[in-house]
């Protein structure tokens, strides 16, 4: 049943031996110990657990580990680091765009999937994005502007 | 781990300095006698300044709180209070936060009290306050100079002839051996330079780049992983496990069956999950649940517990003799915490102590409950709060504390459990369904002069506290009896006014043997409430009771005042007498550019999308903060949907310790308030809760049409400090109400205004 599997995270080549059908969020918490990705709801339906692959925002609560091997795999800690974040995250820094934080992967990653492949998107463009994006601490206003502030500022 | 982790070995390790607690006074105080704040007395004695702050060899300072950051901004906001009554830098504080070993026992972080309590005159303020006071008494002696000629900056203290010396040099690494002291004088407002500064949030960095540690992330040596299988239906008791039903699942170190508390561990997680799955366990159905559609009915029918908060006993006269009478019933629906992290733990129980690495809200009421579920001694249990998602009142977060530790007792390994959607639903202690029922008779003036309130309020179990790990899910299912209602007929008041709920309106006088606790005006008062079984498990949920009150309350203000013509604001005003919650109405209205007339607005359509706005205003707890809230919104008559456009909140908690931090919370809170008035409902069936996932409990995601929201922070350094994470909430729900109204000309007495029971109120219109 297990099986080696080799991932590329964050731009480092990893094999694990995992039954191939894991989540890849267990993988990436609990064998690569990244803390980015996080069990929100495990049903897709939130976003915490957010990562990007082949430029699109993924669930990876629901994604078996089989199904991305060897594909290019980013998280929320890939982008940019504490000494040098990323720009979408200096947004969220600026604006003071966060309460508890558990919420932020699948905030700052589908924002940011969505304005790399369409940087021009509008405003209602956005909000459908988001609109399976949670937050239950309701910081959506800071975060909204935070979003805006980074579309501004890659344009 | 360790057996017991002392704080010299913590400090030691820490590299922060020096201070011992001997052996032995680790097990002597653990017995019953109260301490402050509601709580018991712990080896930390909170009389001594060395259980608070530590001054290390280099400098730096290490301040230890029994209050923690929920996700709120409280570890920001009390490094800055340490760094200000130091007057040190922030960089040079590090806040050691709620943790047995370590920490003095604070209680509980709850209900708005982390400010009130430690940002005044006592516990952490008047510690740091000590501190200083006591390093420039030791830099006079060493210096040979008077204290009142001193100054202090950075750490060092300065006499006006320029000799210096340096905390670190006072007392780096030594004990200070000195009592907090009452008379300590915190620094005056006036001269803040860190404290009342829009710091921004310390943790903000390590979030937003994934690196923050949060309780889901703590892994430990020899961790493995564990799941629960809760009770398919309400009261359901287990009648057979087949253990044989999982053996084929790879990894699988145990089945865990006490009593009625079922779990598996099994080396990973994915393991874990499938043998959940796959586990065969045989449930004794338990009794059928009270229907969801008559539940408000049922409520008022049942046994009760009675309390009597205010009564003038002129109550009924006046009603008899008033010109006119208006009456109403509002209804508050069970909520969810809904935390966005499903709760997770770690437990690492060995043979004779346990470490709980736990995101509770209590961590010393959980040694208790773990000492009682695992059978170790009180002080061989240590629990370590580490940070969960943000988690607004009694989630499943001391349930999931008690589900680590009973499975790591059993496995013998560490074990990390992490709880599903599904689980976290039903295993969370929900806000309280609520009915209230109110009467006021008007003079020939139009005045209210008489306000009566019953109100009922469904509640099970809620936080275990130092003796009742039977009041969450599993410290039930392991056997444990949970707090119930027990018929009690109510007596009339004594003693003090009590407002802790807002269960008395904030127009009534509020007196008690003579004492008047009350915001308002109205003489003639009585408030009975009821407590009443719930069904399901109920705990503080964000402004627990006082938003569903203070829903009925402002409610019912809006509806005497609409009867009356009067303008919703002039007429509070005219009730109130207590001038911060006067202040924070006319400062709200005046922001808004408030239309002084009555509700609803004149001339508005009965079709189409319309607008309107409501005012909505509380004393919190009668006195731990003020706000009013102006809802402006858009009513689309033929959908039934509620738009909030615009919202703003006037705030008043006595001096403002960081005013982003005051900011962020005052914006959440109102969303969070914006999305349960709107939508949140916990639903069920005649066997066991039927809202479990987001699909089924409606929460508004990022992708909403997101209201503006203004604020008004209005600043009293000379005041008590009091909470700030509560009170925008509480008045969300009624200022949509009486916006709706005021567009639309229909009252809705039921939360959440969903749209079906916006267009049913909008078809009942006269």
């Amino acid at each position: 049943m297990m099986a080696a599997i080799s991932l590329k995270v964050n731009g480092q080549v990893h094999t694990v031996d995992v039954d191939p059908e894991t989540p890849l969020l267990y993988v990436v918490s609990d064998h690569l110990r990244l803390r980015g990705p996080k069990f929100g709801c495990g049903l897709a339906q939130c976003g915490a657990c957010t990562v990007i692959i082949r430029g699109r925002a993924v669930r990876s609560c629901v994604m078996p580990v089989s199904a991305v091997k060897e594909q290019e795999i980013t998280t929320l800690e890939g982008l940019g680091t504490p000494d040098k974040p990323h720009a979408i995250q200096q947004a969220f820094i600026d604006e003071g765009a966060a309460q508890c934080g558990f919420c932020l992967s699948g905030v700052i990653l589908t924002a940011k999937t969505l304005l790399d492949e369409n940087p021009k998107a509008s405003d209602e463009q956005i909000r459908e994005a988001m609109s399976n994006v949670l937050c239950r601490c309701f910081a959506h206003i800071r975060m909204m502007r935070a979003i805006k502030r980074y579309q501004e500022r890659r344009a | 781990m360790k057996r017991e982790v002392s704080r010299r070995d913590f400090l030691v390790a820490s590299g922060a300095l020096v201070v011992s607690f001997s052996a032995g006074s680790l097990i002597e105080p653990f017995a019953i006698a109260q301490g402050p704040f509601d709580t018991h007395k712990s080896h930390v004695d909170p009389e001594k300044l060395d259980s608070w702050l530590a001054v290390a060899s280099d400098g730096t300072v290490t301040a230890y709180t029994g209050k923690c950051d929920l996700g709120q901004g409280m570890y920001t906001v009390q490094t800055q209070l340490v760094a200000e009554e130091l007057c040190v830098p922030i960089s040079k504080v590090t806040l050691i936060q709620c943790d047995t070993s370590v920490t003095p026992d604070q209680g509980t972080t709850s209900g708005s009290q982390s400010t009130p309590t430690n940002f005044n005159t006592e516990n952490l303020a008047q510690a740091a306050g000590t501190a200083r006071e006591a390093l420039v008494a030791m830099a006079a002696q060493r210096l040979r100079a008077s204290a009142d000629q001193l100054t202090v900056e950075d750490g060092i203290v300065s006499s006006k002839s320029g000799r210096r010396v340096s905390y670190a040099e006072l007392v780096g690494g030594k004990h200070f051996d000195i009592a907090v002291s009452s008379t300590a004088k915190r620094r005056s407002p006036s001269q803040w330079k860190v404290l009342g500064k829009p710091v921004p949030s310390m943790d903000r960095l390590a979030l937003v780049t994934g690196t923050f540690e949060f309780v889901h992330n703590v892994r430990v040596p020899g961790m493995v992983h564990g799941r629960v299988v809760r009770p398919p239906e309400i009261g359901a008791t287990v009648a057979n496990v087949d253990e044989k039903s999982v053996q084929h699942v790879p990894g699988l170190i145990k089945v865990v069956v006490r009593n009625n508390f079922v779990g598996v561990v099994a080396e990973k997680q994915w393991q874990a999950a499938q043998a959940v799955q796959d586990l065969k366990v045989t449930w004794k159905p338990g009794p059928s649940l009270p229907a969801q559609k008559d539940f408000y009915d049922y409520m008022r029918k049942q046994p009760s517990r009675d309390l009597m908060l205010v009564n003038s006993k002129d109550v009924d006269n006046k009603l008899k003799t008033a010109s006119r009478v208006l009456r109403a019933t509002y209804l508050h629906p069970y909520q969810a915490h809904g935390s966005i992290g499903s709760s997770c733990a770690v437990a690492d129980v060995q043979a004779d102590h346990a470490t709980v690495w736990s995101p509770t809200q209590s961590v010393y009421p959980t040694q208790h409950g773990v000492s009682a579920i695992t059978g170790l001694a009180l002080d061989s249990v240590r629990i370590i709060f580490v940070r969960g998602s943000g988690c607004y009142g009694l989630n499943a977060a001391d349930a999931v504390s008690y589900d680590a530790a009973l499975l790591s007792q059993a496995a013998h390994r560490p074990v990390r459990v992490q709880l599903t959607r599904h689980d976290e639903f039903i295993s969370e202690s929900y806000g309280n369904a609520s009915v209230i029922e109110q009467q006021a008779g008007l003079d020939a003036s139009g005045a209210i002069n008489v306000w009566d309130c019953e109100t009922w309020s469904a509640s099970f179990g809620g936080r275990p506290g130092y003796g009742k790990p039977g009041n969450v899910l599993t410290g039930m299912l392991a056997g444990f009896d949970p707090e119930t209602i027990t018929r009690q007929a109510a007596v009339e008041p004594t003693g003090e006014p009590q407002n802790g709920n807002n269960a008395v309106p904030s127009y009534v006088v509020g007196c008690v043997s003579g004492k008047c606790g009350g915001a308002g005006s109205i003489r003639s008062e009585r408030v009975l409430t009821h407590a009443v079984k719930s069904p399901f498990f109920t705990g503080p949920l964000r402004s627990p009771l006082r938003l569903q009150n203070t829903f009925a309350h402002e409610c019912f203000m809006d509806e005497i005042s609409a009867s009356v013509k009067a303008d919703p604001v002039a007429y509070r005003l005219q009730h109130l007498k207590e001038t911060r919650i006067i202040d924070v109405v006319k400062a709200a209205a005046k922001a808004a550019n408030w239309d002084a007339r009555p509700s609803p607005k004149p001339g508005t359509a009965r079709s189409g999308t319309v607008t309107g706005r409501g005012i909505a205003c509380v004393a919190y707890e009668g006195d731990n903060g003020y706000a009013a809230l102006i809802a402006e919104v858009e009513v689309d008559q033929a959908s039934g949907q509620v738009q909030p456009k615009r919202f703003l909140v006037a705030h008043d908690c006595g001096p403002i310790s960081n005013p982003d931090g005051l900011r962020n919370q005052l914006e959440g809170g109102t969303l969070q308030g914006m999305s349960r008035a709107l939508g949140e409902e916990i639903t069920w069936d005649d066997r066991t809760v039927t809202s479990i996932d987001w699909q089924s409990y409606t929460t508004l995601p990022l992708g909403i049409q997101v209201p503006a929201i203004d604020c008004v922070l209005i600043d009293r350094p000379e005041a008590k400090a009091t909470g700030a994470g509560e009170t925008a909430i509480t008045l969300v729900a009624a200022a949509i109400g009486n916006a709706i109204f005021d567009a639309t000309g229909a009252r809705i007495r039921e939360v959440p205004f969903t749209q079906d029971r916006v267009k049913v109120a909008l078809n009942s219109r006269g």
